[in-house]
């Protein structure tokens, strides 16, 4: 965790060049970032917008990212047309419309799901949850990638915080910065500080370097699902502004 | 996976937008404020020990016209000692890269929301030419400000006026300059609308010069007497400086000074063409006191004459 390591993310393969790799490792990597910074906006929109039933729109969020792993589906996105977000959520769109259609659709039950996504958890965000229901869908599917983005960046913080010895880092940051938020009686410095036997100045760095951390993988997760540089700094403000 | 709410993506949102300024000798409290170009910051000098505001590129904002922008910005405010021109500190890069300087920290209103709290004419007039103060003397170094707006001034705690925000500013070509002096060559429209001079919005560059900042001075008096029972000659003041050519306009801003110093001693403004009765009426409030004086002395005068034959 050195500065210059948080220096902006450099240019390398987006997760559209990624998995038109011919290396199988390189388009695994790509696919599980496509899947776990867009598969809750996928699913809430199937749900939300074209209003399909729970289990067809996990059959459908599994059928999506099946396709997107299909280097033909992805070869179509022109990023001098529209932003990466955008043609997926066209893509939901065609795939729902084409579901639609199909009056007596087969039953998927018998196929084999792919990937494993917690979609008995989504649906709790749905009843209970903060999901950013839109009247056209649109707004959910953005408000939704905002949300996936930061969750993943949040995951990857904790990774790299586990492998380099500062997990008590990580938990001051979910204690302050993840949960703190939604108590009425927020943590302090000084509680965090007795909680964790260090002093305050020491949760003040610690929480300084987490943030930093969780602002480099964002960047560095936008850097890899967006094409162009313009899209990418358009992506920044997006997930950034409010 | 974590599952954020709304509450906490916001609190996250808010706290991945601040830079990274761990390679400098400060330490991030709070947002100030936002402008299209950069976020600006009240942050603490930790060798100093001091506060001061930081001006940094929002993220994913640097493109190389931004980044260029914002260091010619510090350096043209490193360039003007004047008490109305906020003063520069510092300039480096964050650990990001992003661009940044360090000025002194403003405590203080805006124009637009000191305004609100009902302040006086003569308030108002003197604002109007402190800015006037500053911006003369920027010009006098050849600088333009050319994003002139109540905006982009600050009234400080005893009063002060500060003119904000350079981030448009230029050098103007002078005659001594060569074919690539002055312009920063940009053809994009910059400014506000409504407080930007129509040859600004044209884009042509060559075109702009002093005269446009005239017109943003303007636009902030006629900003400022907006809902006001202002007097014609002060109103006239603000048309001639937002005339729609260049050529109908004070042509310096120590002109629309100048017309502004003559308004508030009484004396005929070159804006308006006054009638008799107001001339009149002018000429009795500015010689008040000694007309007056000598009014009462022929009161007394009548008196006596009066008190004698009686």
């Amino acid at each position: 965790m050195t500065s210059s390591s948080s220096r902006f993310p450099e240019t390398h393969l987006s997760v559209v060049e990624a998995i038109r790799s011919g290396e199988p490792d390189v388009r695994r990597r790509a696919f599980d970032t496509l899947v776990r910074a867009y598969w809750k906006p996928v699913y809430k929109y199937l749900r939300l917008r074209w209003r399909v039933a729970p289990e067809n729109a996990e059959d459908l969020t599994q059928e999506f990212f099946a396709r997107a792993f299909e280097k033909e589906q992805l070869e179509r996105y022109d990023a001098g047309v529209a932003r990466f977000r955008t043609f997926l959520r066209l893509c939901v769109d065609r795939l729902a419309q084409n579901e639609y259609k199909a009056a007596s659709r087969l039953k998927r039950g018998g196929e084999e799901n792919m990937i494993s996504l917690d979609f008995a958890g989504i649906e709790q965000e749905l009843v209970h949850g903060d999901t950013n229901a839109g009247a056209d869908g649109t707004h959910t599917f953005d408000a939704e990638w905002v949300r996936g983005i930061f969750e993943l960046a949040i995951e990857r913080v904790r990774a790299e915080c586990i492998t380099l010895g500062r997990a008590s880092a990580f938990a001051m940051f979910e204690r302050y910065d993840i949960r703190g938020p939604d108590v009425q009686d927020r943590v302090t410095y000084g509680e965090l500080a007795a909680e964790f036997e260090v002093s305050q100045s020491q949760v003040t760095n610690y929480l300084a370097l987490v943030r930093r951390r969780l602002r480099h993988h964002l960047l560095a997760i936008l850097r890899e699902t967006t094409v162009t540089e313009a899209e990418f700094r358009a992506e920044i403000r997006e997930i950034l502004d409010r | 996976m974590t599952q954020l709410s709304n509450t906490a993506l916001e609190h996250l949102r808010r706290i991945a937008d601040q830079p990274d300024l761990s390679a400098t000798r400060y330490e991030m409290i709070e947002l100030l404020g936002r402008g299209g170009m950069g976020s600006v910051y009240l942050v603490r000098d930790r060798e100093l020990d001091r506060l001061v505001a930081l001006k940094v590129l929002v993220t994913g904002g640097a493109t190389p016209d931004l980044v260029d922008r914002l260091v010619a910005e510090a350096r043209i405010l490193a360039s003007l000692e004047h008490p109305g021109i906020v003063p520069v500190h510092d300039v480096g890069t964050t650990a990001e890269s992003l661009p940044f300087y360090t000025m002194k920290l403003v405590r203080g209103k805006r124009l637009d929301r000191h305004v609100t709290a009902g302040i006086s004419m003569a308030e108002r007039i003197r604002i109007t030419g402190q800015i006037c103060d500053a911006v003369a003397f920027a010009h006098a170094r050849n600088v333009l400000h050319r994003d002139l707006k109540p905006t982009n001034i600050m009234i400080g705690p005893f009063g002060e006026v500060l003119v904000m925000d350079w981030g448009l500013a230029r050098l103007h070509r002078t005659a001594d300059d060569g074919p690539q002096g002055g312009s920063n060559g940009t053809s994009a429209v910059v400014g506000t609308p409504g407080f930007m001079a129509p040859e600004q919005s044209g884009g042509d560059e060559a075109l702009v010069d002093e005269r446009a900042d005239v017109y943003g001075i303007g636009g902030i008096l006629r900003f400022l007497l907006a809902g006001t029972e202002a007097s014609r000659p002060l109103r006239a003041i603000a048309e001639r400086a937002m005339a729609l050519r260049p050529a109908e306009r004070y042509p310096t801003v120590a002109s629309l000074a100048g017309d502004i110093d003559r308004y508030l001693s009484n004396l005929p403004v070159s804006a308006y063409q006054e009638t008799l009765v107001e001339k009149a009426r002018r000429l009795v409030t500015r010689h008040r006191l000694p007309l007056g004086l000598i009014v009462a002395y022929l009161l007394m005068r009548l008196l006596l004459l009066v008190l004698a034959r009686g």
